[in-house]
């Protein structure tokens, strides 16, 4: 496949602090004990999309990405690892790679997503219609995914009521409009001509841009060397490439223009009357773009084009807190064919080499890492416990995600919260929503609620 | 045995149905559209009978309403259409089918106007039982209503607030462009307009999926319920159905009220608005998409033709001779001459014509009792009864000629003009459509040296509208239309601009209280209810009371000042007497004294304005405005007046000086209460 993937992987994240620090970047989040990038890469993977390039802001980070990508599967897959300067926005940085990028279609995607929607149908999608861009949507879900989760933290799960605002036509090939982020909050205004041009256009807010885009190169490019002010492949690029599609001023496109050409140029003399009643007439062809472009001379068009995931599928962005613990639940729940670990007679995942105390148990939907510990009379509950950790007796964790090589005293209650790796709590600690950073230390017999412990 | 017991189970079900079904299915004809884009030919006929392929209009749409299962119409119509009705069939001949004629009052300018009239006499005679079929004028339609009834009922019956079903349908040609927005699984109506295309943020809160269409046509037939005549009279400002109705009914959240719309594909629906819908409809009768509405059925009193090869119809006693070319689709009606060697390609020709020879009619509607001679040559126009062409004059496309012109010897009709024995309308008289826009009336010219009739001024929309193709250039420009509006458009702002602003929505605003406070005194309102109306105003102005009274006490002098009068004497008594008659609605807005004195400055100004009218009278109504039963100024406003214009120029202080001896005297008496 002549399609160049690249992995826009993030550096790091303010929306994690402080589950993300310099020494564990976006990228790295253990969700269910292994790297979010590597839920990517394997969905990649699967669909046999094996030439990548992982976009990664910042030097450290970077480094930090490229040795675990080394370690982990160079002998799978044709990994680059391209670092960029921070804070440049998603456009910025495929600026600043621009000169890696050599095929004639690049997928885009995100590095922070977990899902089972196969790219590879996004690319096919793009190459049938020989698309400017395709972007994946996918259905939005209905309420926050907050509910199951008990007490996630309400001041977290701010989620608004729709992220996006999609136009599609009436075969929903097309997107016709879009609209996200501030936008939302003006009125939704549409294009006459566009609307026009399509006849009809269903407008949707129940579906969610899911970040996984295919360009075609030399439109990408040249948007992004006639736009130097465009910092976001979300909010600048695509939807400047949708408002525009009609009167397209991406000239480089020979391939475009050539395909084109060859259609409609032998009938465009003899159908130029036919073709102008038509676009009078709203035609609602499959292919309202060609009819539009044929008509009038000097038009040009370009296609934006939509792949609507199956509403089975299983799709969540790592990008709140919130949603790293709905993922770390679902990934050892519902969703367990992503992380690939099957699940014993109790429905959980307990590493052979994990010890456990007497009278302890392990619910189900719960993971424990190699090598941990857990005392005597400890209860877990729906949480996943990192490799190597030492948990003492009379623990209760419930709800929560203890990463790597953290501590936990005896007696302590952990519920909806986030312990990092390295952190140690002390005995009797009690933690109700909380995040506690890399390395810290918990005093003893402290209760918190809904805290954040980072050393700063 | 398994007929019966089917009927067994059903009949319990149905006594309830049973009873909505007996209620006689009723329709509203609006016999009129309130429109201009028929002009010129509306003005000396209703738009109603304009004949259709030779039948007129209104016969296609009582017609459908009989056969779609209709049992009573009630027409709502001038005087000249009751006539019409009374000499035809309609009335008596049909026993399922009574028509019920509402005579149009005068006043009636508009959709909005005739419902209210409606509705007030349903008060008296409840005519229209329930649900009904709400028609336009000029709808020539096949489908069937009472499935449509029916549907309506039920879900009326599930949902009080669904009061109104419109019919929808895909067109190929929209020639009246507007919007819809439509919930694509309950058909709900959610959006409506006609030239944009934005849409709020709670409806798509509300709504996961909205169905936005351009390519619907409005086929103008609604299913109603009774809510609707009584939301017209609510809301005395609603004209038209859709701009205003319609849109009204979908702002407005706190009713709740639900319009929904019917998409009908297999049959027909069209309305007659202007010239090009008048053009498709008629070659959608020839090619007998109305069936069975078209020129060989008997459906009205029309008088049959022939249908010949090529789907053409010609009337058996029609003459023509041997080497007339009649091309496709064409009509050619009763006892019409055609001389040798004409062609006539896709067009319609009415009764008693005489058509010359080597004349050639392509696309055109002509009309009855038309004589168009030798070698002329007519091309997508329209053609009314009585006209003549004279021989060898050309006819160009898009052209309207009304009853009776007369066009000259060799002359060249120019493409898109209306010819009309009438002089154009000016613009007041066509408020209701923004059609005619600066009209000259010394654009009259004559057709020829032996023609009648004058040329009216064309404007861009006739071109659209008109029965002849776009021209290319304008298609470009409506595709084109919108392109340039919405590149993320920065709103300029600055001071300058925003003062710029403040001063024009001054003006606005004093010329609406003007209007506000005319329309008071038109229909005698009472002050309270002005005083709603002017505070709306000032809310959406944001202007403040201080202004109000200015603006008002303004239009009150103006309409002193214009109200005849010989003398100063009889100014000052007109001024008096409307001071007197709205000083609760002054009253109102002059309670601090900074509002008081604008009023004085006002006065004032007036006053320089108009120096030999008012002028002499400035120290009068001021007196007559602090006099106790009046008590509209308070002393210490004058006298705070007085000492600001103190230090003004000489020739500022006339008036100051005209009021002397009264500031005095009212210093005076303030110096005595203070001792």
């Amino acid at each position: 496949m002549d399609f160049q993937v690249v992995i826009l992987a993030g550096g790091f994240s303010s929306n994690l602090v402080p589950l993300v620090s310099k020494e564990v970047p976006k990228a790295l989040l253990p969700v269910a004990n292994r790297p979010v990038l590597s839920y990517v890469l394997d969905l990649l993977e699967s669909n046999n999309l094996k030439d990548l390039i992982v976009v990664v802001e910042g030097e450290d980070a970077a480094l930090k990405v490229g040795g675990w990508i080394s370690s982990a599967c160079v002998d799978r897959l044709h990994v680059e690892v391209a670092a960029v300067a921070e804070n440049v926005g998603t456009a910025g940085a495929l600026r600043a790679i621009a000169h890696h990028l050599t095929a004639k279609d690049i997928l885009i995607v995100s590095g922070d997503i977990v899902s089972d929607i196969p790219p590879g149908a996004v690319a096919a999608t793009h190459r049938r219609h020989d698309a400017a861009v395709t972007v994946m949507l996918c259905a939005q879900p209905v309420s926050g995914p907050s509910e199951s989760g008990g007490s996630g933290g309400k001041d977290k799960t701010k989620k608004p009521a729709c992220d996006d605002i999609i136009g599609l036509d009436s075969l929903k090939q097309f997107l016709l409009y879009i609209a996200k982020g501030a936008e939302i909050k003006k009125d939704t205004r549409v294009k006459k001509s566009i609307l026009c041009a399509a006849g009809k256009m269903e407008i949707r807010s129940d579906l969610m841009d899911s970040h996984i885009y295919a360009f075609k190169r030399s439109v990408l490019q040249e948007v992004l060397d006639q736009k130097p002010a465009f910092r976001s492949l979300k909010e600048d690029v695509l939807p400047y490439l949708v408002r525009t599609q009609l009167r397209s001023e991406i000239f480089s496109d020979q391939n475009n223009v050539e395909e084109n050409g060859n259609g409609n140029g032998k009938n465009n003399m003899q159908n130029n009357e036919v073709v102008l009643s038509q676009i009078l007439s709203n035609a609602s062809l499959p292919s309202f773009h060609q009819v539009y472009e044929s008509g009038l001379d000097s038009r040009k068009t370009h296609k934006c084009c939509v792949y609507i995931a199956d509403e089975s599928k299983y799709f969540v962005r790592l990008n709140s807190i919130q949603a790293f613990m709905d993922v770390n639940r679902d990934v050892i729940g519902d969703a367990n064919h992503l992380s690939g670990y099957s699940f014993s007679a109790h429905h959980n995942i307990v590493h052979p080499s994990a010890e456990l105390g007497s009278k302890t148990t392990v619910g189900p939907h719960c993971m424990l890492g190699e090598g941990s510990q857990v005392g005597d009379k400890c209860s877990v509950k729906r949480s996943v416990i990192g490799r190597h950790c030492r948990i003492g007796s009379n623990v209760k964790i419930v709800n929560s995600v203890v990463m790597d090589h953290a501590t936990i005293g005896d007696g302590c209650s952990i519920q909806g919260s986030v312990i990092c790796s390295n952190a140690q709590l002390q005995e009797r600690v009690t933690l109700r929503d909380c995040q506690v950073e890399a390395g810290y230390v918990v005093c003893a017999g402290s209760e918190h609620k809904g805290e954040i412990f980072a050393r700063k | 045995m398994a007929a019966r017991t089917k009927r067994a189970a059903k009949s319990s079900e149905d006594s309830e149905e049973e009873q909505s079904r007996r209620q006689r299915l009723q329709a509203i004809l609006l016999a009129d559209n309130f429109t201009t884009k028929l002009l010129p030919l509306t003005l000396e006929r209703p738009n109603v009978f304009l004949p259709l392929v030779n039948v007129p209009m209104i016969d296609y749409t009582l017609a459908w309403l009989e056969s779609a299962g209709i049992e009573e119409v009630f027409v709502f119509c001038s005087m000249q259409v009751i006539d019409y009705l009374n000499n035809s069939g309609w009335y008596n001949s049909h026993k399922d089918f009574t028509v019920k004629t509402i005579e149009s009052p005068h006043k009636s300018t508009s959709a909005g106007d005739a419902l209210r009239y409606i509705y007030e006499q349903q008060i008296e005679t409840s005519q229209i039982q329930g649900d009904f079929v709400l028609v336009s004028g000029g709808i020539v339609s096949n489908m069937p209503l009472t499935q449509l009834i029916q549907e309506h009922r039920h879900r009326k019956k599930k949902d009080d607030k669904a009061i109104m079903t419109m019919v929808i349908k895909q067109s190929l040609v929209t020639d009246h462009q507007f919007f819809i927005g439509v919930n694509p699984l309950t058909k709900q109506l959610l959006y409506y307009d006609e030239d944009k295309i934005c849409l709020d943020t709670s409806l798509m809160d509300r709504n996961p999926s909205v169905l936005l269409c351009s390519d619907m046509q409005d086929c103008y037939i609604d299913i109603c319920s009774l809510e609707v005549l009584s939301l017209f009279v609510d809301n005395f400002d609603y004209q038209h159905l859709r701009c205003d109705f319609v849109e009204g009914v979908l702002a407005d959240d706190i009713m709740g009220y639900k319009i929904f719309t019917h998409e009908i594909s297999s049959c027909y629906a069209a309305r007659i608005e202007n010239f090009r819908s008048y053009d498709m409809v008629s070659k959608d009768i020839i090619q007998r998409r109305t069936f069975p509405y078209v020129p060989d059925m008997k459906f009205s009193g029309n008088r049959l033709l022939k249908l010949g090869r090529q789907g053409s119809y010609r009337a058996s006693d029609a003459i023509q001779s041997p080497s007339v070319h009649v091309g496709d689709s064409s009509v050619i009606g009763h006892a019409t001459t055609i001389g040798s060697g004409a062609k006539i390609l896709n067009s319609v020709i009415g009764n008693r014509c005489s058509i010359g020879s080597n004349v050639v009619i392509q696309g055109s509607y002509i009309w009855n009792n038309v004589t168009v001679e030798d070698g002329c040559e007519i091309r997508n126009a329209v053609v009314c009864d009585g006209v003549k062409v004279s021989a060898g004059a050309i006819v160009e496309a898009g052209v309207v000629l009304s009853f009776k012109v007369v066009v000259g010897r060799d002359f060249v009709v120019p493409a898109y003009s209306k010819v009309s024995l009438l002089q154009q309308p000016t613009e007041e008289d066509s408020d209701e459509e923004h059609l005619l826009s600066g009209v000259d009336l010394q654009m009259e010219s004559k057709l020829g040296p032996d023609g009648a009739g004058y040329i009216w001024q064309v404007c861009d929309e006739d071109c659209k509208h008109s029965v002849a193709p776009i021209p290319k250039d304008k298609l470009a420009e409506i595709i084109d239309d919108d392109d340039t509006e919405d590149e993320s458009v920065v709103t300029p702002s600055g001071d300058a601009n925003s003062i710029n602003n403040d001063v024009n929505d001054l003006y606005d605003f004093e010329i609406e209280v003007d209007g506000t406070f005319l329309r008071a005194v038109e229909e005698n309102i009472v002050a309270d209810l002005a005083v709603l109306e002017i505070n709306t105003l000032r809310l959406s102005y944001n202007m403040e009371s201080a202004h109000c009274a200015g603006a008002i006490f303004y239009s009150m002098m103006k309409l002193a000042a214009d109200t005849p009068h010989s003398s100063a004497i009889d100014l000052y008594k007109n001024a008096a007497s409307i001071i007197t008659r709205w000083k609760g609605l002054l009253g109102f807005y002059v309670k601090q004294s900074d509002e008081q004195i604008e009023v004085i400055s006002r006065l004032e100004e007036m006053c320089q304005e108009s120096a030999q009218e008012l002028g002499p009278l400035f120290a009068h109504i001021i007196r007559f405005m602090y006099e106790e039963e009046n008590d509209i100024l308070q002393e210490v406003a004058i006298l705070r007046w007085a000492d600001e214009k103190a230090g003004a120029d000489e020739s500022d202080k006339v008036y100051l000086k005209q009021c002397e001896p009264f500031i005095t005297w009212l210093k005076e008496t303030s110096d005595d209460e203070d001792d």
